[in-house]
């Protein structure tokens, strides 16, 4: 059964209420915005490089509790990753998002990302989940267009 | 609870079994549907009639000698008169059968734009739009070079009827407007505004999508020019809807689309128009859904609409009052005159968790911009979450909102 507690972890509500690294970056290297236009969340998103490797990352905007708390802890997961690290890790959780639900987590690799196994119950949070990643990776990438997760 | 006087008078539990998809169980819970504004549920009689169609009517229109083909023709155009009296229009001419109120509205933005709509015209909006009333005229806006002027929204989510007498000029040729928001539950004061339209020479299109299933919509006391019905949202089927036209523009308006159906003759060389409506239903129409549409009229009209309005009343008093207990809640859309749809945010929580934890105690209410980001933009919101009522809602699923919002905020504070 589709239990809203499956969904909201305790992890979760917690980053909902404090985002770790939530607030606007003065002269950002690298910056993106992206948009879900269905509900219409958005997030920027800024980037201090290093070299090829991520120095800072912060976020800010409006969103739900799955979006909002996924770009915190993506924040966290991200400092000090390369690029190549970077995808890899985005590639994982969103392998993990759009994994068949009750199918086992590997928890070990995902590590913090698994607070996020309940987001698969709710196919539609999918986009939610993933809404601040899609972001960081466009502002990586250097893409100068606004994302969207339609 | 004891029943109200009210609800003596309307029989809620009556009308409820009429309505079979209200006794689902989602997630093993009551179904509360509070998602009313977005689709309306379907009463038994037409979910029948669609059965009865496919099962012992189905064939083309308009075309067949054949007895399944003058029958599903006869049953069409007996829709079209059933439609013609809900609305109270002259003439079964006036009701043009279209895939719903955005296509309506596309076919007055097409069609009467391009012979009635010159390079500096101005088309009048309001703030409070749907997305279906606002885009079509912008693309004829790129088109043709007219010009759009909105009309304000107050604090408490009415038109600001001061700024629409100055926005109204010679140069307004036709003032297009929502006759209830979707969002804000706001009744417009459509006929004065209609009257004040008309003596500037502008004529005016009434998006009725949410007022056909609240309030009854006479469009010659109105003395609207056109009006814009959605099949589902008043309890008829998807994919069908109405543009109503008065006669004297219809008769003057070219057709949007071509093919079949709408052609007197065609050679090469030249083809020559239906009269309306057929000239704007090219194409094989939505048979079995105008047929469904007309039962919904049916059930409408054989409704004791005024019990059911004073109904609807009630559980708007009655949902705004126990809302307003739920601390860190702020409803957006106080207008003296609505129908009841609520819109709020919440402190704690974000609309779509508002939606997702209601979903878990069988509670249905739509959360996001409603597509009138405008509006939102106006209030300095992305979103809202809504709980949008119809006559088949009752008091108790007023007190499952509240219990259930409640338990929002023990989740998110």
């Amino acid at each position: 059964m589709a239990d809203h507690r499956a969904l909201y972890e305790k992890v979760i509500l917690d980053h909902n209420r404090s985002p770790r690294n939530f607030g606007k970056m003065e002269h950002p290297d690298l910056q993106a915005e992206g948009f879900n236009a269905l509900c219409g969340d958005q997030f920027t998103v800024y980037l201090r490089m290093e070299g090829d490797r991520i120095k800072e990352i912060k976020f800010e905007g409006a969103g739900c509790a799955i979006s909002k708390s996924s770009a915190s802890v993506m924040t966290a997961e991200l400092t000090g990753k390369t690029r190549a690290e970077a995808e890899a890790v985005f590639a994982k959780f969103k392998a993990m998002i759009t994994s068949e639900p009750g199918s086992p987590l590997d928890e070990k690799a995902l590590g913090k990302l698994a607070i996020f196994g309940g987001v698969r119950e709710f196919p539609v949070r999918a986009k939610c989940a993933t809404l601040a990643w899609h972001t960081a990776l466009s502002a990586l990438h250097g893409a100068p267009d606004a994302v969207s997760t339609e | 609870m004891q029943p109200t006087s009210t609800e003596l008078r309307f029989d809620v539990e009556k009308v409820r079994a009429d309505f079979p998809i209200l006794g689902l169980r989602p997630h093993g819970k009551p179904l509360v549907y509070l998602d009313n504004a977005a689709s309306a549920q379907k009463p038994r009689a037409v979910i029948e009639a669609l059965r009865r169609f496919y099962e012992s009517e189905n064939a083309n229109v308009h075309r067949g000698v054949h007895y399944l083909s003058q029958l599903a023709s006869e049953r069409y155009e007996a829709a079209r008169e059933k439609l013609r009296r809900l609305l109270n229009a002259r003439d079964a001419r006036e009701i043009v059968f279209t895939s719903g109120a955005t296509d309506a509205i596309n076919l007055v933005a097409t069609s009467f734009g391009q012979v009635f709509l010159k390079p500096g015209d101005e088309v009048l909006l309001t703030q409070m739009e749907h997305h279906s009333n606002i885009v079509p005229w912008q693309m004829l806006r790129d088109r043709a070079g007219i010009v759009l002027r909105v009309v304000p929204v107050t604090d408490a989510g009415e038109l600001d009827l001061a700024t629409f007498d100055q926005l109204l000029t010679e140069r307004t040729k036709l003032v297009a407007m929502v006759h209830v928001s979707n969002t804000l539950g706001t009744v417009n004061p459509v006929k004065q505004i209609i009257a004040k339209s008309h003596a500037r020479g502008a004529a005016v299109l009434l998006d009725c999508a949410q007022a056909a299933p609240h309030l009854r919509i006479d469009v010659q006391d109105l003395g609207c020019d056109f009006a814009a019905i959605a099949g589902h949202k008043m309890f008829g089927p998807t994919g069908v809807g109405v543009l109503y036209g008065r006669a004297e523009w219809l008769d003057r308006m070219p057709p949007h689309r071509g093919g079949g159906n709408m052609i007197k003759s065609v050679t090469f060389e030249k083809t020559t128009y239906a009269d309306a409506p057929a000239r704007f239903e090219a194409g094989t129409p939505p048979i079995a859904g105008a047929i469904g549409l007309g039962e919904a009229a049916d059930y409408l009209m054989n409704l004791d609409f005024a019990a059911a309005t004073s109904h609807e009343a009630e559980l708007l008093a009655y949902a705004t009052e126990q809302v307003r207990t739920v601390p860190g809640l702020r409803i957006i859309g106080t207008a003296a005159d609505k129908v009841p749809v609520l819109s709020f945010t919440m402190d704690a929580a974000h609309p779509h968790d508002i939606g997702q934890v209601l979903d878990g105690y069988g509670v249905a209410i739509r959360a996001g911009h409603h597509c009138t980001q405008p509006l939102h933009q106006r209030f300095g919101l992305a979103s809202t979450a809504r709980a949008s009522f119809a006559f088949y809602n009752k008091r108790e699923e007023v007190d499952a909102l509240v219990s259930a919002l409640h338990h929002v905020n023990e989740v998110f504070v």
